[in-house]
This record gives structure tokens, sequence and C-alpha cells, in this order.
């Protein structure tokens, strides 16, 4: 209860002298109005403006529009093609996070260490990330074409046929999850080695006089210690994988069919192929609920973790 | 070292060494399609064996219009990363400063914008671009990607600034500076390290951004380098030399300037996934 108080008292301190300085400093405001401003224009006004869209049959250029209550919604969840740009996002979100994570912190554990050659290892691990996604959907449609593919020249050395990698629906879908994830681990790789370089080498050895090895030190003390870079890494990824557009539109065009499109890239198709602008808007609300779920859902699991470590 | 111990470090240095094949095989497989005229059908494996050949280049260079993409993309990417970094720190000094509810709340909100998929607000901000008829236009692209970025940028500026202490800023007030005069003259010299961090990952994701400039920019003129190399490889989808001389010129210049400036970019990239 004493505590309780103290704290209390300590919170309300330092504002007592705040109420005239905040009269007479208010006036600095003026310097993000600019920026607000902008955001308003560009992305308040669109994101409300496409939730009223969502709502109308308009086809994207005539005038005339008109209400037609939620069936754009409601025609979201029969239309085979959304739900499998639906499940496809998900993949790719989940699928991407995952291999990011693995292959991200361990690349950042071996490159961690002082071995020979980890400066240039980082310095190529890294270098994708820099890259667009639509130079490294191109580059990488080199390796996996059908006739003079550098994959179909393995396949053919050992002794295979030819595989039309991209014309087969789930090859598709795998591969754009490769592709990004390998494009993008270089990100969880830095984020975890920022991790491990802020861990005290004096737990470590602590441990080590304590008599604890290996396992039993990334269980005790890397693990738990790494839980900023987890958070910071997971929801990076997780975010980038959810709103996947670049390289699928450019690898596989969102096909064979429609089976490997996700819900971004279903939207430009909705609104600039179909003309079905309204329809198009539902999917784009439906796409950032999505994103705020997760996020929020990956906030809360990683707060939890947090209080119990 | 025991053998065991040394076997298993012999294993991840082969493992290491894969990665970091794989990491360049694409690069590989461009340069050696890049180089290799279209009747060429050897190996991506193999390189030219009779002489370079450049045409793939002169091909790009004149059907896709790839220098003009590139200098389309100069000028985007210039512009905006300079207004991203003027409106960025400027909206951060009263974030930073000032810690009222209100500004509390707007700080909270711009966190929250960085969120927002592009493609989700794709069709009423297209809609509104045509009305504004800034499609096409220089000036329609350089708002969208100002706003689109400026929510990282004013993090790292409102971060940055937290660590500086306010004494100097003061000590200008009473000597009579104005804000402005305090803004410009003592707050902005004091930021250049945290401005290079928000220039070379704003600069980057600018350069390379796609998902909205796609529709956005649809006229050769003003195309920037990942838009044109989308529609040169779509159209020309049988012409993959000049589709990898392409993608080439596209990334040669952010891999020199990575290549360079190493250290700032990973050390931009922490900063910037810290949030």
């Amino acid at each position: 209860m004493t505590q309780l108080l103290t704290r209390k008292v300590a919170t309300a301190a330092p504002s007592g002298g705040r109420p005239r300085k905040s009269r007479r400093g208010g006036i600095i405001n003026v310097f993000y109005l600019p920026a607000l401003l902008l955001f308003a224009i560009f992305m308040v006004y669109p994101l409300i403006s496409g939730i009223g869209l969502s709502f109308t049959n308009w086809n994207g250029y005539s005038a005339d529009r008109a209400f037609v209550g939620v069936s754009n919604y409601l025609r979201l969840f029969e239309d085979a093609v959304f739900r499998t740009a639906l499940l496809n996002t998900f993949i790719y979100g989940i699928g991407c996070t995952i291999i990011q994570q693995i292959l991200g912190l361990g690349l950042a554990l071996v490159l961690d260490r002082r071995i020979r050659g980890r400066g240039i290892a980082r310095t190529i691990i890294y270098l994708p990330v820099l890259v667009s996604p639509v130079v490294m959907g191109t580059m990488y449609y080199l390796l996996f074409q059908f006739n003079n593919g550098m994959l179909n020249d393995f396949v053919i050395f050992f002794g295979g046929e030819r595989v039309a990698w991209l014309s087969n629906s789930t090859a598709a879908v795998i591969i754009i999850v490769l592709i990004n994830s390998l494009q993008f681990m270089g990100i969880s790789m830095i984020i975890y080695l920022a991790g491990l370089q802020s861990i005290p080498s004096m737990y470590y050895e602590a441990s080590t006089l304590d008599g604890a090895t290996g396992w039993k030190q990334f269980i005790h003390i890397t693990v738990p210690l790494l839980q900023p870079a987890f958070a910071a890494s997971i929801v990076l990824n997780l975010i980038g994988g959810l709103k996947l557009f670049d390289v699928i539109k450019v690898l596989t065009g969102g096909g064979p069919g429609y089976s490997s499109h996700s819900v971004s890239t279903l939207i430009g198709v909705s609104y600039f192929d179909n003309q079905s602008a309204g329809y198009a808007s539902a999917m784009g609300v439906v796409l950032f609920l999505i994103i705020i779920v997760f996020t929020l859902i990956l906030n809360a699991a990683l707060d939890r973790h947090r209080l119990e470590a | 070292m025991t053998l065991s111990k040394r076997a298993a470090f012999t294993a991840v240095g082969i493992a290491m060494a894969a990665i970091a094949i794989i990491q360049l095989v694409p690069f590989y497989a461009a340069t050696t399609t890049a180089l290799k005229p279209r009747t060429d059908l050897s190996s991506q494996l193999l390189l030219p064996s009779d002489g370079i050949f450049w045409g793939n280049f002169e091909t790009a260079l004149t059907d896709g219009h790839i220098g003009r993409a590139i200098l389309n993309s100069v000028i985007i990417t210039g512009i905006s990363t300079a207004l991203v970094c003027l409106l960025g720190a400027m909206a951060a000094y009263p974030l930073a400063r000032r810690r009222t509810r209100l500004n509390k709340g707007i700080f909270m909100g711009t966190l929250a914008i960085i969120m927002i998929p592009p493609l989700s607000i794709l069709v009423p901000l297209y809609s509104f671009l045509n009305k504004l008829e800034a499609i096409n236009t220089y000036w329609g692209i350089i708002a969208v990607m100002v706003t689109t970025e400026l929510p990282l940028a004013i993090f790292l500026y409102a971060s940055f600034m937290r660590t500086i202490p306010g004494s100097l800023e003061e000590a200008a007030t009473v000597d009579g500076a104005n804000i402005f005069q305090v803004l410009f003259r003592i707050v902005f010299p004091l930021l250049k390290p945290v401005t290079a961090t928000v220039i070379i990952l704003v600069g980057v994701r600018v350069w390379n951004e796609y998902a909205l400039s796609v529709y956005i920019l649809t006229d050769p003129a003003v195309q920037t380098i990942a838009p044109a190399i989308g529609s040169f490889f779509s159209t020309q989808s049988s012409n993959l030399g000049a589709a990898a001389a392409a993608s080439l010129m596209a990334v040669a210049p952010v891999l020199i300037a990575y290549l360079f400036l190493q250290k700032y970019f990973m050390k931009g990239m922490v900063a910037g996934a810290e949030k």
C-alpha cells in the first residue's frame, strides 16, 4: 500500500509545473501539421472512402454506383478464387515467418562467433534485402524456366525429365514462399545478431561456472534474452508476408489460373481487370483487418510471454 | 580441438557457404543470361563462350526505356527522400519534446499507419489520384511515397531526439531565438547521424517500390525502375536476356551504394526494425 502511494506521488510530482509550460510551448505543434495533412489526405481519407466503396457495386470508372449493403462481403466468402487467395495469404505470411526465423536465427548464431569469412557471409546474405522483389522475381524466373532454366539443367543432369515448376499450383506457392524467405532472411539475421550482441557475456561465463553448457545456455539465457529481437523480427516478417505482392505478380502473375494469388494481388485484378471496384474495396478492407488482427494477436502473445520470462 | 568439434565446425562452414552461394545464384544466372544472345541456348551455369554480347543491354535501354526509368527513379527517390527527411524531422520534434496526451495519441496513430497494407487502399487511392489528375505524374507518386514513408522517419527521428537533451534549445530560446530558428539552426544540425539512417532506409524502399507505382505509373515517360522492369518482363517474356540485363541495371546503383556504405545499411536496418 505504501509502495502504491509513493508511486502515485512520484508520477504526479513532475507534472506539477506542466500547465504553464504547455500553454507557452504548444505552438511547436505546428511542425507536425504538414505530416498530419498528408496522412489525412493520402491515407486516412482513402481508408475511410474505401470502406464506403466496399458497400457499393461501383465498377471503377462510371459515375453511378449503388449501395448494395454487405453483399460484397457475403460474395467474398462464397468466392472460391478469393478463398484460395486468402489461404495463400496465410501461407505466405506464416510460412515465410517460420522459415525466416529458423534461417535468420541459425545464421545469426553462427555468424556471431569469430569465424573466418563471417563478414563476407553477412554481406552476401543481407544483399538480396536491398534488391527490388520485382528484380528478384525476374531473376528467379530465369532459374525456374522450363527450357533453359538452371534448375532443370540439374534435373536433367541427374537423369530426370524437365519440370514445369511454375505450372503446378502447389509448387508455385511453395516457390514464392521460398523466394521471399531467402530474400528477406537477412533482416531476421541482422535483428538476431544485434540481439545476441546485447546479451552480456558474463551471463554465459557465470552459467559455465555453474556447469551449464551449449543447449542449456541457449534455452535458459539466449532465448529469453532475445525476446525483443523475436518480437521485432516476427512482427516484421509476418506483416511483410501477409501483404506479399511484388514477387507473386512478377513470377506467376497469380497463376497458374488463380492458384497463387494473395489477397493483395487479387485486389489489383478485381479492380483493373474485372472492373469490380466495390468488390475489390471489400477485399482491401478484409486485408486491412487481417493485418490488424494478426498484429494484435501477436502482440498479446508476445506480451504474455514477456511477463512469464 | 576435439575431432567431433572440428567436424561440426566444418559442417557449419559448408552450410554457410551453401547458403551464401544460393543467395548469389540468381545474380549469376541473370549475368550469364544477360551476356548471351537469344540464340545461345547454352546452360545458365556457363559463361558466354564466344565473347560477351551487349545486345541485351541495348534492347533493355531502347525497348525497355530502362535509362529513362533509372532517371525517373533518381528524381522520384531523391525528392521523396528529401521531403521525408524534412517533414519527418519537423513532425518528430514536437512529438519528442512535448509528450502531452494529444501528442502521444498522434505518435501512436502515426505508428499504426505503418501497418496499412498499400493494396488495401488501392481502389480509393487510385480513384482519388485519378480525380486529382495525379496518375502518371511525378507529384502524384511523390505525394504517395512521402506519405507512406513518413511514419518510419518520424519514429526514427523522435527516438533519436529523445536521446539529446533539450538544454541547447532552452538556451537558444532564452537568447531570443524563435521556434523556427531553434528547429532549423539548433535541432536539425544535431540530427545528421539519424538522417543518414533515414536516407538509406527510405531511399531503398522508394527506389524498389512496386505495389502502388505499378498502377500509378503506367506511362514509360514517368515510370520508375520497378514497374518498368515488371512491364518490360511481362511483354518480353520470350526475350529473357533483355529482362536479365534490365534487372542488372536496376540493382546496380543500390548494390554499389551498399558495398560502400554497408555499415550504415545494416545499422539502419536494425534501427528501422526495432520499432
